[in-house]
């Protein structure tokens, strides 16, 4: 189901946790949210959710205004970081639970309850597990019982905060492509907070990034990867590297010397220059910047190599194919392919 | 030789083994759990003794011919029927003050958790004065109560008073670190899913609190069963009528009845052992549930 975010506004007490959040989530689409801890993703979840209410603004499901509906009203399926199963249930009762707990005239019989919580299970690939406890399961299992309990009241959309958040990497790593095709398996809208970029980029249709109550960005992973439009989602994706530039004539100027890009069309003035480490060809001279390297490091398939390029101490940080060659205190020339300015 | 420090075949036996780090030397060891099992013999288990030889001293005939006296039969009947008043009040109440102290925020709640601390930190004598001086015959109420006649000091429901005052804070200390331990999550999860309030309660919360509710009803009761102070200034100790078993224990000990005044200490002392015996009996029953319970 479509959900739409209209102008929210949330404070506790007289913190601000939202400043005026709008987001269109549509059918069927699984979207992230991800900003660094006190970014407001999890609050924007729980009010989606109902768990929380808005100081202003609405929460739309479809054409319905959801605000003024009860978390129980809403059909939502919530998943959270630490799981929250019932422990004195069984694997196939904590599944079951949304359906059994429903009023007479609702609940489908018993019968019915279990067959759709063993097929749910078998999605989930823990058959045959229905009756441990939670505290037998590992932590991705748990999750994953999580996750199954959630889509039996064949929620609205589904919400998930920091599903992954406490497992270990390599579990997390499986978990996410496991849930991906589950997504597309099933077609359920799906939010999901995360703090982590990879788990964004790589796991969603569109990433929302957050920052302080705000959205900084909606689009595609390789919109928000490639165009940042801010100096702050520039900086929280990837590795970036900034450096004080001036414009003139088109031309950018690093100190007294012009570094070789053209920016036309861009107003002369002192600017910051943006880009990514792998972003650049490397040239034996002419407009350039040079430096000298101070360290490399192998990182799996890249040599990462940062360069002391003499101005006002700044470092920076390229990444070349493991068999270039370099040794420390030798010099490199090289210019950005892909970069952003942004002003002050 | 590169294998010092592991015991050989060839060498003196185990005690050359490395020991595990947290682990003493078992002459410490030894003495430390003699230290502990002299303690609690000299402490508990001697003096607990003593009252079943006393009360034993003239032979089990004499025990119950003591027990069936008309008095003591009522001061038995007055301890159970309290208790079974107070404890599920102060039950209720327990569960209720719990959830509000560990599930929700709101202004005064940092005094309303000293409040239900203070019939701990006060004198049970001072506990039951309260009573006398909110419905004593010279009180604010008192001559309301009379020309409608209403009895509270000296009868059973001041007795019910200053025990359920007096037994006010187990449940409730015994809940709420531990629902504050276990945080909302598992009620979130359970309304998304469209649980009512009631049911959220029934089916989530107090299934994951029953052990520590289990165990602060038994520390409840064994205390409403065994008040003294408060219960002996609001009792009158009236006999037959207003007498508990701790008051009436006294009373038999004062008029130099030692053996009945063992008997019902007697009884009194095995009610608070079989509550333990019951509570370790379910521990026992359902330890891999309570692990689990406890386990996030």
């Amino acid at each position: 189901m479509e959900v739409r975010v209209q102008n929210i506004r949330k404070e506790f007490g007289r913190f601000p946790a939202l400043n005026d959040v709008s987001l269109d989530i549509r059918s069927g689409e699984l979207i992230a949210l991800l900003g660094p801890s006190g970014s407001g993703k999890t609050t924007l979840l729980r009010l989606i959710a109902g768990l929380e209410s808005p100081t202003e603004g609405t929460v739309y499901f479809g054409n319905e205004d959801a605000s003024r509906k009860t978390v129980q009203e809403r059909n939502i399926g919530f998943v959270f970081q630490h799981y929250a199963l019932f422990r004195h249930m069984t694997v196939l009762d904590n599944v079951s639970f949304g359906l059994t707990i429903r009023p007479a005239g609702r609940r489908p019989p018993k019968a019915d309850i279990r067959k759709r919580a063993l097929e749910l299970l078998d999605l989930v690939q823990l058959s045959g597990l229905e009756k441990r406890y939670p505290a037998q399961l590992s932590g991705g299992q748990r999750q994953r019982v999580a996750l199954a309990r959630a889509m039996a009241v064949e929620p609205n959309v589904l919400l998930l905060d920091e599903p992954f958040g406490a497992l270990d990497a390599q579990v997390r790593k499986e978990l996410r492509r496991w849930l991906r095709e589950i997504h597309d398996r099933t077609g359920h809208t799906t939010v999901f907070v995360t703090h982590d970029q990879d788990e964004a980029l790589e796991l969603a249709d569109r990433v929302v990034v957050m920052s302080k109550g705000q959205i900084e960005q909606i689009g595609t992973p390789d919109e928000i990867y490639d165009t940042p439009n801010s100096p702050f989602v520039f900086g929280f994706i990837g590795q970036s590297n900034i450096l004080p530039v001036r414009v003139e004539n088109g031309q950018l100027w690093l100190e007294d010397r012009s570094i070789g890009v053209s920016a036309p069309g861009e107003a002369d003035g002192p600017a910051q220059l943006y880009f990514r480490p792998h972003d650049i060809e490397l040239l034996d001279g002419g407009g350039c910047i040079a430096g000298i390297v101070v360290q490399t490091r192998r990182v799996a398939g890249t040599r990462h190599v940062e360069l002391d390029i003499g101005t006002a101490n700044t470092k920076v940080e390229i990444e070349l194919p493991p068999e270039k060659a370099t040794s420390d205190r030798s010099r490199l020339a090289f210019r950005p392919t892909r970069w952003k300015l942004f002003r002050d | 030789m590169a294998h010092d420090g592991t015991a050989s075949p060839a060498g003196s036996g185990n005690t050359e083994l490395v020991r595990v780090a947290t682990s003493e030397h078992r002459l410490a060891r030894y003495g430390l759990i003699a230290a502990a099992l002299t303690f609690v013999a000299l402490f508990l288990v001697l003096p607990l003794a003593a009252v079943f030889t006393e009360a034993m001293r003239n032979g089990p005939g004499e025990f119950l011919t003591v027990l069936s006296d008309p008095e003591t039969f009522a001061a038995i009947r007055l301890t159970l029927l309290v208790a079974g008043i107070a404890v599920p009040l102060n039950l209720v109440f327990g569960i209720a003050a719990a959830w509000a102290i560990a599930k929700f925020e709101f202004k005064g709640k940092a005094f309303l958790t000293t409040l239900i601390d203070l019939p701990f930190s006060v004198s049970p004598v001072i506990s039951g004065l309260v009573f006398v001086l909110l419905f004593g015959s010279h009180s604010l109420l008192g001559p309301w109560l009379q020309s409608h006649g209403i009895q509270i000091l000296f009868a059973v429901p001041g007795i019910v008073l200053a025990t359920v005052f007096v037994t006010f804070p187990f449940v409730a200390r015994e809940l709420i670190p531990l629902m504050q331990e276990q945080g909302t999550s598992d009620e979130e999860a359970a309304l998304s899913l469209g649980a009512s309030g009631w049911q959220t309660f029934w089916h989530v919360t107090l299934p994951n609190i029953k052990w520590g509710l289990l165990y602060g009803v038994l520390l409840c009761n064994a205390r409403a069963m065994g008040e003294f102070g408060a219960v002996s200034v609001v009792s009158g100790h009236i006999r037959g009528l207003t007498n508990t078993m701790p008051l009436q224990v006294e009373i038999l000990y004062n008029e130099y009845n030692f053996v009945a005044a063992f008997a019902v200490a007697t009884l009194l002392a095995l009610l608070a052992l079989v509550t333990l015996v019951l509570k370790s009996l379910l521990e026992m029953k359902y330890s891999a549930q309570i692990a689990a319970s406890r386990r996030h």
